[in-house]
C-alpha cells in the first residue's frame, strides 16, 4: 500500500518520529471513539501523474470542440502567456493570505495595484481585493445598502432582465436582511427611465442598473438612473466590466455609488462560470465595505510598506458583526486581472473595448443581411454582443448552427444571442457562413 | 528533547531590490503611465474623457511582478504551519489538468455538448459524497465561507418547509469567525458557547443553549485546538431531539480523510475547504472552492443545478425546492478541476496516509518546541502558548529564521497562542528546522522580537497607520 506522493517521509523517519512521540503506530494517535470511526474504504484507485494526465485529458476530450460565440456575463478575451507564466510563479499561486505581510509584499502590492486600477476605472475611491463573482458582489452591494442607508426601505430594484443566476444569487444575499428583489422594466435592452422612476419609491434601499447590459446593450441615460436613485435616497449600484469602463462614461460622473461586475474578463480565459467579482465605492461607504483591503503604510525604517487593513470589518476580527462573512476571496485571479490590465495598458485596453463596440456592430450588420434574421434587436448601441431575431425556431437555429460547430445562445423562441470578441472574431465570417446555411 | 536556544537550521534572505530607501519595488504606476482618449466607436456622450494607466512594456511586465514573487512567501519558499489554514504542497500536475484546452468552456454550453466538464463534475461529487459519508453534494460554493452561507441556507429552507421559523444557531466561541458571520448573513442569531474544561464541547453548555428556536449547530471536528468531539454522538441527539441540525465546518478534515467521516458522527450538512484538504492552491487567498455535503433528506435543497448521472451521461437537474443560488454560474471550476485531480492522485492509501502523517508531524512537531500545549490529544494541529512572550512578537521573530510562523493569538481559549499545522508535508528535518525556529525566536530577548523581523523585504510595518490613515490605492499616495 502506498502512501501520499506528497509527504516526504521514509520508514525510517516515520519510525523515528514515532519514537519521539511515543506511539507504537500512526493509528494510535488518533482520539477517535470506535462508534465514530470509519474502517471501510471508498474505492479511490490511486493514479500515477501519467495515467492521471491520460485520464482526465481523455475525460475532458469528450467536450465537443465548438467555437464559442457566448457571453451573456461570462467573457473570453485572448490572455496573453505572459500573464500565465507570472501568475503561476509558485510564489504567487501557492501563497495563502497576507497575515505575515513582512514577506508577502510582493502579493500585496499587486493587490494594492489591482484597487488602484479600479479605482481609475470607476472614479470611486474604493475598491476592494475582490468578491467571488458579479452576482455575489451584487449581493453584497444590496446589503452595503442596507447598511448605509437610514430609510426603513426593504426594496432592492433590479432590471427584470437581469440574468437569473444573478437574481438568484442576490435574492439569496438579501433574504437574512429581510429585504426583496423587485424589478423595474427595460426598453430595447435597457431601463425604461419612466417606468424606473413610477418603481422607485420610500421603501427602495437600492437601484441596480447594468451597462453593457445582458442584452449586450449600452445604457444611455446613466445619470438619470443615478438621479432617480438619488431622489429617492436610495444606493445607485452600477454592473459593469473593466474592460467596457475603459471606454464608456465613468461610474463616478454618473452618480454611482457602488461599481461591481465581473473582473474576470481579464486574466481568465473561459473557464465555466468561474469569475472574479469587482467591488467599488465611495469613500464615505470605507468602513462597511465587505472583503479585503490593501493598504499602504510604512515599516519601521521609514519605507513603503503594503498591508491588510481595515480588518475590524471582517469575520475573523468582528465575526458577527462583520460587514460580511467572506474569507478566501478570489485573490490571484485579481493578481492575473491586474497583470493583463498593466499588459494592455490605457491605450491597449481602449482598443480592446472599441474592438468590442465594433465587432458586434459588423457582425451584427452581417447577421442582418441574412434573409430570415434580424440584428441586434435592440435599438442600443451595443458590447461584444447582442440580440438575433429569427424566423425559424431559435432552438432549432442554434442545434443547426451547433451541427455545424458553434455555439450561440438560445434566449426566446425566436431569439438568439451571439457575442463576438477578439478570442473567436478570427470565426465571424465562418459563424455568418453557418448562418447562412441555417437560417433560410 | 530539544534544547533552549537552539540555532535555528537556516535564515531568512529575501529577495530584494530595493531601488531607494522608500519602496522595495516601484509601482507599476511610477514607472510609465499613459493617458488615452476613447476613439471614435461610440458617440462621445457615452464615453468617458480619458483613461490613464500603467503601461509597461512586456519584458518590463516581465520584471516588475518577477520582483513582486521574490518578494513573497509561498509553500513552495518553506514551511508555512497556519493552524487551520492546511497549506499543504499544491502538486503541479492539477495545473496541467486544469489548462488542458478542453477544460476553457463557457458555462451556458449545453450538457450534452460538455459531457467532459459535467462527467468530471459528477465524478467530484461521488469523490467528495464518499470521503465525507454524505449522500449528496453541490459543488457551486466558490469558498468555504460560501459554504457554509449554502448550507445554512439548506437548514432554513428545511425548516421553513416544515412550517418552523427557528431563529438561532449554535456555534462554540472557539470556532472559525466565518461561522458566526455566516449565521448573521443568513439572518440567525448567534448563541455562542462556552467551551468545557478539557476544551471540547460542553455538554451542560449546549444542553442550556439548545431550544426550539436552535436551526443549527456549527461545529469543527477536530475542533479549533485539534481536538476530537469525543461526544459528538451525543452532541448530534441533543441537537436532533431539539429538531436543530448538524452542521460540519470542513476546514479540519484533513486530520480526519479515511479515518472518520461527518455523515457518520450524525452531521447534516458539511462544507470541504477544497484549497485546504485537497491541495488546490491557496493563490494568496483565493480562489478556493466550498462544496457542500448533505443527508438524503436535505438533497432536495441544494441549489440549482447539480449534476446528476443518466443512462447515457450526465445532465444538469434541477429541484422545485432548491435555495437559491450561492455563484452566478457553477463556481470556481477550474479550482474543482485541481482538486479532483488531487484525489483522485492520493486514492484511499494516500488520502489516509495524508491524515496520518498530519497527525504525526503534528505531534512531533509539539514535542520537539519549548512551549507548553494545554490541551490534548490534539490531531492535525495544535494550540501551544507562548506563554510570557506576546505571540505575535514570537512569530515576528521566527520571520527571521526561515519560516512562516503559525496562526498566532486564536483560538482565544488559549492564551497567546501560536496555533500550528504543520500538515503531511513536511518532512523530519524541515520540522527539526521549524522546530529550531521556534525555539530560537522563544530564545531571543524581548526586544529582539519586539524589533523583529530584521531579514525580511520589509521590517514592522505599523498597522496602526495604515488603518487611521487609509491610503487604499496610488491615488491616494499622490504628493508622497
Amino acid at each position: 500500500m502506498s502512501g501520499s506522493p506528497y509527504a516526504p517521509h521514509t520508514d525510517a523517519e516515520t519510525a523515528a518520529m514515532l519514537d519521539a512521540v511515543g506511539a507504537a503506530d500512526e493509528a494510535e494517535l488518533f482520539d477517535i471513539p470506535d462508534p465514530v470511526a470509519f474502517d471501510g474504504e471508498f474505492g479511490i484507485e490511486s493514479r500515477s501523474e501519467q495515467a492521471l494526465r491520460r485520464e482526465l485529458s481523455g475525460l475532458l476530450a469528450e467536450n465537443d470542440d465548438l467555437t464559442e460565440f457566448l457571453g451573456r456575463g461570462h467573457y473570453e478575451h485572448y490572455v496573453p502567456s505572459v500573464v500565465d507564466s507570472l501568475s503561476k510563479r509558485s510564489e504567487f499561486l501557492t501563497s495563502y493570505t497576507q497575515y505575515q505581510p513582512e514577506i508577502t509584499q510582493g502579493f500585496l502590492q499587486a493587490l494594492f495595484e489591482y484597487q488602484s486600477m479600479l479605482v481609475e476605472l470607476t472614479g470611486l475611491e474604493i475598491a476592494n481585493c475582490s468578491m467571488y463573482d458579479a452576482a455575489t458582489a451584487l449581493g453584497e452591494a444590496a446589503l452595503l445598502a442596507d447598511r448605509v442607508r437610514s430609510a426603513d426601505g426593504e426594496v432592492v430594484l433590479v432590471p427584470e432582465t437581469l440574468r437569473e443566476g444573478k437574481r438568484s444569487v442576490l435574492a439569496n444575499y438579501v433574504d437574512g436582511a429581510a429585504l426583496r428583489v423587485e424589478e423595474y422594466p427595460t426598453e430595447e435592452g435597457t431601463a425604461d427611465i419612466d417606468a424606473l422612476d413610477d418603481a422607485v419609491g420610500e421603501e427602495t434601499v437600492f437601484v441596480y442598473a447594468e451597462t453593457p447590459t445582458v442584452r449586450g446593450c449600452i445604457e444611455p441615460n446613466l445619470a438619470g438612473i443615478g438621479e432617480i436613485a438619488d431622489a429617492a435616497g436610495a444606493l445607485f449600484c452600477l454592473g459593469s466590466d473593466p474592460v467596457a469602463l475603459s471606454i464608456l462614461e465613468e461610474p463616478a460622473s454618473v452618480g454611482a455609488d457602488v461599481v461591481v461586475g465581473e473582473a474576470g474578463v481579464l486574466g481568465l480565459p473561459a473557464s465555466y462560470g468561474m469569475g472574479l467579482g469587482l467591488f467599488a465605492c465611495k469613500e464615505e461607504f470605507l468602513r462597511q465595505v465587505p472583503g479585503r483591503l490593501v493598504g499602504a503604510s510604512e515599516d519601521t525604517e521609514g519605507t513603503r510598506a503594503y498591508t491588510l487593513t481595515l480588518q475590524t470589518r471582517e469575520q475573523h476580527i468582528r465575526k458577527q458583526r462583520a460587514t460580511s462573512n467572506i474569507c478566501t476571496n478570489q485573490a490571484w485571479v485579481a493578481l492575473r486581472a491586474a497583470m493583463h490590465a498593466a499588459y494592455l495598458g490605457a491605450d491597449g485596453l481602449v482598443d480592446l473595448a472599441e474592438d468590442c463596440v465594433t465587432l458586434a456592430q459588423d457582425l451584427a450588420q452581417d447577421i442582418d443581411d441574412i434573409v430570415g434574421l434580424r440584428a441586434p434587436v435592440d435599438d442600443r448601441h451595443q458590447f461584444r454582443e447582442f440580440v438575433v431575431g429569427t424566423d425559424q425556431p431559435a432552438q432549432a437555429v442554434a442545434d443547426d448552427l451547433e451541427a455545424e460547430g458553434f455555439a450561440v445562445h438560445v434566449i426566446g423562441q425566436h431569439r438568439l444571442q451571439v457575442c463576438v470578441t477578439d478570442a473567436n472574431a478570427h470565426a465571424a465570417d465562418d459563424l455568418v457562413a453557418a448562418f447562412e446555411e441555417v437560417a433560410a | 528533547m530539544s534544547e533552549q536556544n537552539r540555532e535555528p537550521g537556516r535564515t531568512y534572505d529575501q529577495a530584494t531590490y530595493a531601488v531607494s530607501d522608500d519602496e522595495n519595488e516601484p509601482l507599476l504606476t511610477e514607472k510609465r503611465s499613459d493617458t488615452v482618449e476613447p476613439g471614435d466607436a461610440l458617440p462621445d456622450d457615452l464615453t468617458r474623457d480619458e483613461l490613464t494607466l500603467p503601461n509597461p512594456e512586456e519584458p518590463e511586465l516581465a520584471r516588475h511582478y518577477t520582483r513582486l514573487s521574490q518578494m513573497n512567501w509561498s509553500i513552495e519558499s518553506g514551511p508555512y504551519p497556519l493552524g487551520s489554514c492546511t497549506m499543504k504542497y499544491n502538486p503541479p500536475v492539477t495545473e496541467d489538468v486544469a489548462a488542458d484546452p478542453n477544460a476553457a468552456v463557457h458555462p451556458d454550453r449545453s450538457a450534452d455538448s460538455i459531457q467532459g466538464t459535467v462527467g468530471l463534475l459528477a465524478g467530484l461529487q461521488d469523490y467528495l459524497g464518499r470521503i465525507g459519508g454524505m449522500d449528496a453534494v453541490t459543488l457551486q460554493p466558490p469558498a468555504g465561507a460560501a459554504g457554509e452561507f449554502t448550507g445554512i441556507a439548506v437548514a432554513r429552507a428545511y425548516h421553513r418547509a416544515n412550517g418552523e421559523d427557528r431563529s438561532e444557531v449554535l456555534i462554540p466561541s472557539s470556532a472559525h469567525g466565518t461561522n458566526f458571520a455566516t449565521a448573521a448573513l443568513a439572518g440567525y442569531d448567534v448563541v455562542e458557547l462556552p467551551s468545557g474544561e478539557d476544551g471540547r464541547v460542553d455538554m451542560e453548555a449546549l444542553e442550556a443553549a439548545v431550544s426550539e428556536d436552535t436551526a443549527a449547530l456549527m461545529l469543527t471536528n477536530p475542533n479549533t485546538v485539534g481536538l476530537f468531539e469525543r461526544d459528538i454522538e451525543a452532541i448530534a441527539d441533543v441537537v436532533h431531539d431539539a429538531g436543530g441540525l448538524l452542521y460540519y465546518d470542513g476546514a479540519n478534515l484533513n486530520a480526519l480523510l479515511g479515518r472518520a467521516r461527518p455523515g457518520d458522527m450524525g452531521f447534516d450538512i458539511m462544507h470541504y475547504n477544497v484549497h485546504k484538504t485537497f491541495a488546490t492552491p491557496h493563490g494568496g487567498g483565493g480562489p478556493g472552492a466550498g462544496p457542500v455535503g448533505v443527508t438524503e433528506e436535505l438533497e432536495p435543497y441544494l441549489p440549482n443545478p447539480r449534476v446528476a448521472e443518466t443512462g447515457s451521461g450526465y445532465e444538469l437537474v434541477e429541484s422545485e425546492d432548491a435555495i437559491e443560488r450561492v455563484h452566478g454560474f457553477q463556481g470556481n471550476w477550474l479550482v474543482l478541476v485541481k482538486a479532483y485531480a488531487y484525489i483522485a492522485r492520493l486514492g484511499d492509501s494516500g488520502l489516509a496516509d495524508a491524515s496520518a502523517k498530519s497527525v504525526l508531524n503534528a505531534n512531533y512537531l509539539a514535542g520537539q518546541v519549548d512551549l507548553a500545549v494545554p490541551y490534548g490529544p490534539f490531531h492535525h494541529e495544535f494550540a501551544a502558548t507562548a506563554g510570557d512572550a506576546a505571540a505575535a512578537d514570537v512569530a515576528k521573530r521566527m520571520l527571521d529564521f526561515g519560516v512562516h510562523p503559525p496562526t498566532t493569538n486564536w483560538p482565544e481559549m488559549v492564551p497567546e497562542a501560536m496555533l500550528t499545522e504543520p500538515t503531511e508535508i513536511e518532512s523530519k528535518q524541515s520540522l527539526d528546522d521549524l522546530a529550531a525556529a521556534f525555539d530560537a525566536a522563544l530564545g531571543s530577548t524581548a526586544e529582539e522580537r519586539h524589533d523583529a523581523p530584521s531579514r525580511t523585504t520589509a521590517r514592522r510595518i505599523d498597522q496602526t497607520n495604515a488603518a487611521r490613515d487609509p491610503r487604499l490605492s496610488w491615488q491616494a499616495l499622490d504628493g508622497e
